[in-house]
């Protein structure tokens, strides 16, 4: 297992060997650094801590300013544990990059969806709605229909899709193809798209 | 320099000529058929030009055997050899799309 923190950029598209143009994510990944490794024999499991995004003195509070100190490195913004990391040749302090990846691995991306806010059934179970806007029933297109039976079991079974938030989830795409890694300025670039907006943190594993 | 700019930096094509619509242009491209490549060449009038940075494309058109045809091509794909302005023409606006319904010389411009 490897991974690494990263920032959605944006996206473009690139050419290949075969002239063919490739849709592609940019992401910013790293320097993330090695704030902590937990052991199976300390924590009772097996992670690397990585932390991104370098942050002003001023916004740390003092526990966590010890934790920064202890691992010698500057103050980060996201801090996250990788399970089961390869952590052979990782040390506390540590700086890890984009070079981690390589073109053409399969990796898992996963960061927080766009939020929608309060959305019907149509857009957020995708519902077909329940009919046409003929015969007087033109306040019924985009309806849920039935949410269950009346006198048994007289209530609304729990998880019924209903309208509600939508969006701002995290979510988890496997597979993806890395195009191409900039090694210079930290870029990974990721086939296809990724969940949410620009400047969204990313966590990309394999 | 914006990150999107610095990943496409190395893929935009250099020495391409300045053009805009109206132009008449012969573009190389390059066919690959098996094993062989070879060069097709497309002469035309550019009727419109859209997008930005690497994404930027521009749409050929041109009457062959008395049908229009049109084409769309990557300003910066690989398999574009090579882009000759043939002729530099004198439009009022940047899509023309009105060259469709004219026939014969008043798609002349």
């Amino acid at each position: 297992m490897k991974g690494i923190l990263g920032k959605k950029i944006g996206m473009t598209s690139i050419f290949d060997e075969n002239g063919l143009s490739i849709p592609c994510t940019v992401i910013e990944a790293g320097p993330c650094y090695v704030t902590n490794i937990r052991t199976k024999e300390r924590d009772g499991y097996n992670a690397v801590q990585l932390g991104f995004d370098e942050k002003p003195e001023r916004l740390v509070n003092s526990p966590s300013k010890g934790n920064f100190k202890k691992a010698n490195v500057k103050p980060l913004r996201l801090i996250k544990e990788f399970r089961d990391f390869n952590s052979e040749n990782i040390s506390v302090g540590m700086e890890v990059k984009a070079s981690l990846f390589i073109q053409g691995e399969k990796v898992d991306v996963t960061s927080r969806s766009k939020g929608r806010g309060f959305q019907g059934v149509v857009k957020r179970h995708h519902f077909s709605g329940v009919g046409m806007t003929s015969h007087g029933a033109s306040d019924r297109v985009r309806a849920p229909g039935s949410i269950g039976g009346s006198s048994y079991p007289s209530r609304v079974f729990k998880g019924m899709k209903m309208a509600g938030r939508m969006g701002f989830d995290n979510v988890t795409i496997k597979n993806l193809v890395v195009v191409k890694v900039i090694d210079e300025s930290n870029l990974i670039l990721i086939k296809g798209s990724i969940p949410g907006a620009k400047n969204t943190y990313v966590k990309i594993t394999k | 320099m914006d990150k999107i700019t610095l990943v496409e930096k190395s893929y935009f094509m250099k020495n391409l000529p300045q053009f805009q619509s109206g132009d008449t242009l012969n573009v190389h491209v390059k066919v690959i058929e098996g094993e062989k490549e070879r060069i097709q060449q497309f002469q035309g009038v550019v009727i419109g030009k859209r997008g930005e940075g690497l994404n930027e494309t521009f749409t050929i058109r041109k009457i062959s055997n008395g049908v229009g045809v049109e084409r769309i091509f990557p300003l910066h794909s690989p398999r574009i050899a090579k882009i000759e302005k043939v002729k530099e023409g004198s439009v009022r606006r940047s899509k023309l799309y009105y060259l469709r319904s004219l026939v014969g010389k008043k798609a002349k411009h």
